[in-house]
């Protein structure tokens, strides 16, 4: 036995005495992972969160949480002898002064956005590929549980330096907190310390960036990784692979090494990114005043269909019985993301409604072979890029030389007309493809070479596909929409009938599928 | 041929291929070296990283082509530190791949849900458990527990009530008063009429009340005021909103009526303002109607003319709160 080998056993035997987790731990070592490239985008996302909490515990070194008002005398000569709050000057100094400190801002900021969009792409993923159906239904609640806090906790990040752009994006959440109905006005007071912009927000926002929210994300995350731990990870179809069994690789040593390795690689990109591209220049944009604004001013991406959504609402804003009801804010700001972010959490279960499928399901579908699913997923990402592309409708009017005025109507009229067209063609599209692949297993692969017939006819040779290949392509499972009685034994007709045939039609829309080829097709090819 | 339908069958999992370095161990040696090669690399990337941190000054700029001036301490510092992080990543990552087992390995799936005599068992557990509290039996003590948890269950509200005070009025006033002062942001000087030129815009505060030496954020968010001065016969205005003018000079809220931005973008050839935060756009010479965006309600004026020694002053404060509406904007 080696040094290193005794070593290793007396460790283990170590941690064995005082936990007992041998057994536990051997099991946990060799557990099977399996391999595909979009299962690293939730890597990235855990990956990215740790780099912002160490990156985020670097700034919090030097940045002073405090509107106090101060006459800057720092090192941008610029700004010498502005006044302007204490967390703005120690972001400032943070940039100018401290070694790295520019740096490990813009990682920071990075991490943030890469924090974010890892999250949307693996959501994405999770839904076209079906990975939140039974038993998975939990962790997609609390995946959309992330997403939502991230966004509110990018916000209040980039609110922190309280430069003049960061100062905008408060002023609007404030009106919009202002604009609930009935206790706006209050919980506005409340949150701010009195009027706006007060001098309690900047501390209040730092406790909940740094403390309130990572706890909740700690907590959040590590269930999320205990649920796909203990729920073994979905796999690919492929062949060899089925709901009984997970193929992949064991965990020590090979995904040790390279979600380990992965992990610097994540950091290393982020890191390269903070030192060559300049991200959130604060100091261009001088200190929050309300009086005065940036032209052009955006927010970070994850924010963006927000805004867009803001600055396409019509200016609805009613009084009733002598109340202000500010719909031209609430509509955009409150009630179409509570319609968004609560539709996304239920649609698992919605889904599960319309089939009536109470099984476990362990691998992925292929997006094609989930038409309608698809096509709903395409229809609302049209409607976030319509949001988004608006919310920089005066950067594409510069870039382009639209009149905003112009963009705005496309996107008003886009925003209704888009989604429901983007999900026709999805579902279109979707069809082709399998009929393509049912194509491909009767007939094989086109091969490109011609070849004359003794009648002088030209035929393509088609060589046959692998059986792994046309089992890829035929091992999904292709069910009959549900069936619902609308009468019982009787004759006598079930309460909520209403329900029961909006379902029914959801269930065949959900359920219309090209027939997949069996053996009894290619037998009957083969025949001919 | 029969009837039932026959489905293409799984072939199994495919043979697995051995990579170069399992079959010559020439091509694993090389594997090695490149994966030590990697983590040299790393290791370069620190000592960039370690040498700019000491002997690179802050304030150091050089110029590279695309980037522009960059800061070459920084600069240097990130670009170590990335190659320091990503060598060791790419290199562990090349190990696991050329050089550790590569065997697909397969483990069974076992339905998540216990067997039947595990659920019942649990079920009967928790309804023994119940039962032996006794909270079925004893409902005045389930009535007053929940009575008690609710109750107790506000005090977090309680104890927020200090973060703020009630709005009491103060959405509905601002610093201006009848005879105020309207002077310069920054600058703090009263302006003349003919300060102002035609076509021409200023932003301006009312004049400090006696004993402050500077506007508060709080007051700006609500006194800014937008003067522009227009030809008097460009304005399109009712008889009352015309006399809220001086010689072609008219004062807005320079808050939104929106959001609150401040609406800072003027046109001077359409004499249209835009906020830049949502394009609402308003209209100068119809008393800034809204005439695009979202915005619902025109920009409060600010009735103006001139006092005895020629400067403009406010002839009443606002009639009505500036900024964005709230739930009891109108009661």
């Amino acid at each position: 036995m080696s040094a290193r080998e005794r070593i290793a056993g007396n460790v283990a035997s170590y941690v064995d005495d005082r936990t007992g987790a041998a057994a536990w731990m051997k099991k946990n070592l060799q557990k099977v992972f399996p391999d595909h490239w979009s299962f690293m985008l939730g890597e990235i996302a855990l990956y990215s969160f740790v780099i912002l909490l160490l990156s985020g515990t670097f700034l919090t070194f030097w940045f002073d949480p405090s509107m106090r008002e101060v006459v800057y005398d720092g090192a941008y000569v610029p700004l010498q002898g502005v006044e302007m709050s204490a967390a703005y000057a120690s972001a400032l100094d943070i940039s100018f002064e401290v070694r790295g400190g520019l740096l490990m801002r813009q990682i920071h900021h990075w991490a943030a956005l890469i924090f974010m969009a890892a999250i949307v792409v693996h959501l994405m993923r999770v839904f076209f590929t079906g990975a939140f159906r039974k038993p998975r239904e939990f962790n997609w609640i609390l995946g959309i549980g992330l997403l939502t806090l991230g966004i509110v906790e990018g916000f209040l990040g980039y609110s922190l330096p309280d430069d003049l752009l960061s100062g905008t994006g408060i002023r609007i959440a404030h009106a919009i907190i202002q604009a609930v109905p009935v206790v706006g006005t209050f919980f506005a007071f409340l949150l701010f310390g009195g009027e706006f912009p007060g001098i309690a927000f900047i501390p209040r926002i730092y406790t909940v960036h740094i403390l309130l929210l990572p706890g909740i994300f700690l907590a959040l995350i590590t269930v999320h990784l205990m649920l796909v731990w203990y729920q073994k990870h979905t796999q690919y179809p492929g062949p060899g692979r089925t709901e009984k069994n997970v193929v992949g690789y064991s965990l020590m040593p090979i995904y040790m090494a390279k979600a380990g390795g992965f992990f610097f690689i994540v950091f290393g990109v982020t890191a390269f990114l903070g030192a060559v591209a300049s991200i959130n220049p604060l100091w261009l944009y001088g200190p929050y005043t309300p009086g005065q604004v940036t032209a052009g001013s955006q927010p970070d991406w994850y924010m963006g269909w927000l805004d867009g959504l803001v600055r396409m609402a019509p200016p609805l804003e009613p009084v009733i019985f002598g109340y202000t009801l500010s719909l031209n804010i609430l509509i955009p700001g409150l009630i179409i993301p509570g319609i968004i972010f609560t539709g996304m959490a239920l649609y698992p279960f919605i889904e599960q409604w319309i089939t009536g499928d109470k099984r476990e399901h362990h691998i992925l579908d292929r997006p094609r072979n989930a038409p309608n699913r698809t096509a709903l997923g395409v229809m609302s990402l049209t409607f976030m890029l319509v949001a988004l592309l608006n919310g920089g409708n005066d950067l594409i009017a510069t870039a382009f030389d639209l009149s905003i005025n112009q963009i705005m109507w496309f996107s008003r009229i886009g925003i209704i007309v888009l989604p429901p067209l983007a999900f026709i063609i999805t579902k279109r599209l979707c069809l082709s493809l399998q009929r393509a692949d049912r194509e491909l297993v009767l007939h094989g692969r086109e091969t490109g070479r011609l070849v004359m017939m003794p009648s002088g006819e030209f035929v393509e040779v088609h060589e046959p596909i692998s059986p792994e290949k046309a089992w890829l392509l035929t091992q999904h499972e292709q069910n009959a929409p549900l069936e619902l009685e609308e009468s019982d034994s009787r004759g006598v007709r079930r309460p909520g009938l209403l329900k029961s045939k909006l379902r029914k039609r959801f269930a065949v829309a959900h359920a219309e599928q090209v027939p997949k080829p069996t053996m009894n097709d290619v037998r009957e090819i083969e025949h001919h | 041929m029969s009837n039932e339908i026959e489905l293409i069958k799984d072939p199994g999992l495919p043979e697995h291929k051995l990579r170069q370095s399992d079959v010559d161990p020439k091509a694993a040696d090389r594997a090695e070296r490149q994966v030590a090669i990697l983590f040299g690399l790393s290791s370069l990337g620190t000592i960039v990283f370690i040498y700019s941190y000491l002997f690179i000054p802050v304030d150091r700029f050089v110029f590279i082509p695309l980037m522009g001036d960059q800061n070459l301490h920084q600069l240097l510092l990130g670009l170590g530190f990335a190659a320091a992080l990503l060598f060791i990543g790419l290199g562990a990552v090349h190990w696991a791949k050329t050089l550790m087992p590569d065997h697909e390995v397969i483990a069974h799936r076992h339905e998540l849900r216990s067997p039947d005599a595990d659920r019942e068992a649990f079920v009967k557990t928790a309804k023994d458990g119940a039962a032996a509290a006794g909270l079925g039996r004893r409902s005045l003590i389930k009535r007053s527990l929940g009575l008690s948890l609710g109750l107790v269950g506000l005090s977090p509200i309680l104890f927020l009530g200090d973060l703020g005070p009630t709005p009491g009025n103060a959405l509905r006033t601002t610093s201006w008063k009848a005879g105020s002062r309207l002077v310069t942001d920054p600058g703090d000087r009263p302006i003349r009429p003919e300060d102002l030129e035609i076509g021409a815009v200023a932003q301006t505060l009312p004049e400090l009340a006696p004993g402050k030496d500077h506007h508060s954020l709080n007051d700006i968010a609500k006194d800014a005021v937008l003067l522009i001065r227009l030809r008097p016969e460009e304005f399109n205005l009712d008889a009352e909103r015309l006399s809220w003018t001086y010689q072609g000079i008219i004062a807005f809220s320079k808050i939104c009526s929106h959001m609150g931005c401040a609406v800072a973008l003027y046109e001077q050839t359409t004499k249209h303002l835009l906020c830049p935060c949502h394009q609402s756009t308003f209209d100068v010479t119809r008393a800034a109607k809204v005439i695009f965006g979202p915005a619902a309600r025109p920009l409060p004026q600010l009735a103006i003319t001139v006092d005895a020694e020629g400067f403009l002053i406010a002839q009443a404060p606002f009639n009505e709160p500036v900024g964005p509406s709230f739930w009891e904007r109108s009661a």
